[in-house]
C-alpha cells in the first residue's frame, strides 16, 4: 500500500507547478537540494497521525486548506515592511525583519557587524559565501520519518542567516522578528542558518508574530551549527493568532565542549508544532532544551524534541511544562537516543502539565532508545491539576483564590522561564506569562515587540 | 477574641471533632496538648478554613463575627495566621513576590497604601533579624528545598511579616532540633504583645519550657478534657497520656 493522502497530492503539484519559479531566485547551490528532498517529501508525505512523531497532532486542518499565496510576497508587502519598527524595551538587539518568510530586500541583504559578524538573508549569504554556506546548509537538517522537513527543503528560498566567527564574543542578542501579514490566507516557508564558529558565544531571540487576522500556515526549518567549545542560545517566542498554525524545526549540531540551551515559549497560536533536535556530536557537549506552553480555547500545542547523543561524554537536559484551559490539547514527545558507545552519557527529561479544566487534554511520551551500557538517563512526566494544598497555603495568608491560582501557575510557567539568561527578556517574559494567565495577552496585543 | 462554643466537625463522614468549647482573650498564649489523632490539627484546619473539614454543629465567634462564614483569605486579613504543621513547597514563586502580594493585600484590607519595593524590602529585613532568619531564605522559592527546620523557621518569619492578632501555631515544634526550637520560640516571644494572642498546639511539654502559656488544654478524642495552668504540662510530660485516658474512661464507666 502506498496510497498517497490527497493532502500530500496538493503539495506535489505545488512543487511541480512552480518549481521553475522558485529555483529562478534562488541561489544555484540551495536548489542542488530540491529534487532530492522532493522525491523524499512525495516518499513520506505531510504527516497523518499514522506517523508515530505526529500521533497525537492533527495537522489536516491546515494543509487541507486552498491559501492563496504560496512563494512570494508582493512588492507592496516589502515596503510595508521596511516601515516596520520593532522597539524592544530594555532588550539591546541587533534586529532583524522577517515577512512572510522574506528578507526584506529593499535594504541591504547582508549587514556586517563588528568583528566580522554576518547577518541577513539566506540566499543572498548562499552566493556571497559559498565556502561557510555550503559547508553546512543541509547538512543537520535530516529525517527519515517527517516529509515536513524535506517540503521545506525542496521549496524555500529565503530566511535568515548569522554568521559568528572563531572567538567572537556577541554581547548584544540578534533578534529575528518573524512577521506574517497578508490580505490573504497564505502558506509559506522559509529556512535559516546559524552558524557559530569555535569559541563564540551569542544568543538569538526568534519572535514569531501575526499582525493581519487570515488563516496562516507557517512550515519553517532552521539549521544551527555550534563549534568547538561555543556557547549558544536560542530563545523562540511564539505569539500568534488562532487561526495560524506555526511548524518549526530546529537543528542544533554541537560540536566538542560546546554548550547550548533552547528555549521554546509559547503564549499564544491556533497550531504550533516545535520540533528541537539537538545532535550532540562532539564529547563534552551539553544541551538544555526547554518549553513552555500557555493554552487555552481550541488551541493545540505540540513540542517534540530529539536528543541524538552521538559520542561518548555529553550532557543532555529536557524541561517542558504547559498550562492548558477550555479544552485545548497538547502533546509532549521527548526522544533521548544514546547511540552505541556513547558511554558516559547524561540525559535527562522532565515534563510536567497543569490541566485546569475536564475537558482540556494533554498527551506526553517519553522515548528512551539506550544502546550504551554506562550512561545515567531518567525521564518524569505529570498531568494534573492545581494543587489544592499550595492553594490554600497562600489563601490561607490573606491572598485570594484567584490571586492564588495566578501565583501557583506563574511560579509553574516561571521554572521554565528562569533559564532564560538575558535579564531583560527573562523580566519581559514573567510579564508577558503573567498578562496570559490573567487572559490579558490577546493576538499580538502585548508583546516583546512595540510595533508602530 | 475567639469563642469556640461545642464545635463539632469531621472528615469524609468521620466525626473528628466531638463538641469543643474555649474562650481566647487578648494577650493569652494557649497551649493545646494531647496525644496524635486527638483532633488537635483538624481544630486548626477549622479556624485557618480549610474546606475538607466540615462542621457539622457549633458555632466560632472571632471578634464578634461568626468565623466560619469567611474565607481563608478573609480570615487572614482579619488577623488569624495558621503555622502549618507541614509547610507546603511552592517552586517558582519567590519568598519576595508571596510576601509582597500578602502584606499589601492586608494593607489593602486596612485601607492603606501599598509599601514601596524599598519599604518593603526594609520591612522583610528588619523582621529576618527579629526572627533571626538567614537572609538567604528570602531570596529562594517558597519553601522549596528549604530543611524540616528552615520550614518551620520560615513560618515564624511569615507571621512577623503578617502581625496577626491570633496566631495558631500548628506542631511548629515538630521535628525541630534544639536550636531551631530556641529560634521559634524566641520569635513566638519576640512577636508577643498584650493585644495578641497564640494558639500553641504541640504534642511535646519541650516547646513550652521557651513559650510559657498561660492555658494548658488537653484534646483527646475530639473533647478538651482538661484545661489548667502551665503546670499541667509538667505533669504530661511526666507521666504521659495514659493517666488522662484513664481517668477518661473511669468517669465514662
Amino acid at each position: 500500500m502506498n496510497e498517497k493522502p490527497v493532502m500530500t497530492e496538493k503539495y506535489l503539484g505545488l512543487y511541480k507547478d512552480n518549481i521553475d519559479k522558485i529555483s529562478g531566485r534562488s541561489s544555484p547551490f540551495i536548489n542542488t537540494f530540491r529534487a532530492d528532498a522532493f522525491d523524499k517529501f512525495s516518499k513520506l508525505g505531510i504527516p497523518s497521525k499514522k506517523n508515530e512523531g505526529y500521533k497525537y497532532t492533527n495537522l489536516s486542518t491546515f494543509f487541507d486548506h486552498d491559501y492563496e499565496s504560496y512563494f512570494m510576497p508582493v512588492q507592496a508587502d516589502f515596503l510595508k515592511a521596511e516601515k516596520f519598527r520593532c522597539e524592544v524595551t530594555d532588550l539591546d538587539a541587533h534586529g532583524i525583519v522577517l515577512l512572510n518568510g522574506f528578507y526584506p530586500t529593499l535594504k541591504e541583504k547582508l549587514v556586517q557587524l563588528p568583528s566580522g559578524i554576518w547577518i541577513g538573508s539566506l540566499n543572498e549569504a548562499a552566493i556571497r559565501f559559498p565556502e561557510i554556506f555550503e559547508k553546512h546548509f543541509g547538512k543537520y537538517a535530516k529525517s527519515e520519518t517527517d516529509g515536513l522537513i524535506h517540503l521545506n527543503t525542496a521549496m524555500a528560498s529565503d530566511g535568515v542567516f548569522v554568521y559568528v566567527p572563531e572567538g567572537v564574543t556577541l554581547t548584544r542578542p540578534v533578534q529575528v522578528v518573524n512577521l506574517v501579514q497578508s490580505d490573504y490566507d497564505m502558506f509559506n516557508q522559509h529556512r535559516n542558518l546559524i552558524i557559530a564558529e569555535k569559541n563564540s558565544n551569542f544568543s538569538i531571540i526568534i519572535c514569531d508574530h501575526t499582525l493581519s487576522p487570515q488563516k496562516f500556515l507557517t512550515n519553517a526549518v532552521t539549521e544551527v551549527f555550534v563549534g568547538e567549545n561555543a556557547h549558544f542560545d536560542i530563545i523562540r517566542v511564539q505569539n500568534e493568532h488562532n487561526n495560524a498554525c506555526k511548524i518549526t524545526n530546529t537543528f542544533i549540531h554541537q560540536e566538542r565542549n560546546s554548550v547550548t540551551s533552547s528555549n521554546n515559549i509559547t503564549l499564544h497560536g491556533g497550531l504550533i508544532r516545535n520540533s528541537t533536535y539537538h545532535i550532540l556530536a562532539g564529547e563534552g557537549a551539553e544541551s538544555y532544551s526547554y518549553g513552555l506552553f500557555l493554552a487555552d480555547k481550541w488551541q493545540h500545542v505540540d513540542n517534540f524534541v530529539n536528543v541524538d547523543h552521538v559520542v561518548p561524554n555529553c550532557t543532555s537536559n529536557q524541561l517542558f511544562k504547559g498550562v492548558l484551559d477550555d479544552m485545548s490539547t497538547g502533546a509532549f514527545n521527548g526522544r533521548i537516543l544514546v547511540r552505541p558507545g556513547a558511554q558516559g552519557t547524561l540525559a535527562y527529561q522532565k515534563n510536567n502539565n497543569i490541566i485546569l479544566t475536564d475537558d482540556a487534554k494533554m498527551d506526553t511520551k517519553p522515548q528512551l532508545e539506550i544502546f550504551a551500557d554506562d550512561v545515567k538517563c531518567s525521564h518524569g512526566a505529570t498531568i494534573g491539576q492545581i494543587d489544592e494544598d499550595a492553594l490554600f497555603y497562600i489563601q490561607s495568608r490573606g491572598i485570594n483564590k484567584r490571586e492564588a491560582r495566578l501565583m501557583l501557575m506563574f511560579g509553574f510557567a516561571h521554572e521554565v522561564i528562569q533559564n532564560i539568561k538575558i535579564e531583560p527578556l527573562r523580566d519581559r517574559m514573567d510579564n508577558l506569562v503573567m498578562q496570559r494567565l490573567k487572559g490579558e495577552l490577546s493576538r499580538c496585543a502585548s508583546c516583546m515587540v512595540k510595533c508602530g | 477574641m475567639l469563642v469556640i462554643n461545642n464545635l463539632k466537625a469531621s472528615i469524609d463522614g468521620k466525626n473528628i471533632l466531638k463538641g469543643i468549647s474555649l474562650e481566647i482573650k487578648p494577650g493569652e498564649i494557649h497551649a493545646i496538648m494531647g496525644p496524635n489523632g486527638s483532633g488537635k490539627s483538624t481544630l486548626a484546619a477549622v479556624l485557618a478554613g480549610r474546606e475538607f473539614v466540615k462542621v457539622t454543629e457549633g458555632t466560632v465567634t472571632y471578634f464578634g463575627k461568626n468565623l466560619l462564614e469567611m474565607a481563608p483569605e478573609d480570615r487572614a486579613k482579619e488577623g488569624i495566621f495558621l503555622g502549618f504543621q507541614y509547610p507546603i513547597e511552592i517552586p517558582g514563586v519567590s519568598m519576595v513576590n508571596f510576601m509582597k502580594t500578602a502584606v499589601n493585600e492586608h494593607r489593602k484590607f486596612k485601607g492603606l497604601e501599598p509599601l514601596t519595593a524599598s519599604d518593603f524590602l526594609k520591612m522583610m529585613r528588619d523582621k529576618k533579624e527579629l526572627v533571626e532568619i538567614d537572609s538567604k531564605l528570602a531570596n529562594r522559592s517558597v519553601n522549596e528545598g528549604f530543611s524540616g527546620g528552615e520550614k518551620k523557621k520560615n513560618e515564624i518569619f511569615q507571621m512577623a511579616m503578617l502581625e496577626p492578632k491570633l496566631a495558631i501555631l500548628d506542631e511548629t515544634d515538630s521535628g525541630l532540633d534544639i536550636d531551631a526550637l530556641r529560634i521559634v520560640a524566641n520569635g513566638v516571644n519576640k512577636l508577643k504583645r498584650p493585644d495578641n494572642s497564640f494558639i500553641v498546639i504541640t504534642h511535646y511539654q519541650r516547646l513550652l519550657d521557651y513559650i510559657v502559656p498561660d492555658i494548658v488544654h488537653v484534646l483527646y478524642d475530639g473533647r478538651i478534657v482538661k484545661t489548667a495552668g502551665k503546670e499541667l504540662a509538667f505533669e504530661l510530660e511526666e507521666k504521659g497520656y495514659d493517666w488522662i485516658k484513664k481517668e477518661i474512661e473511669n468517669t465514662v464507666s
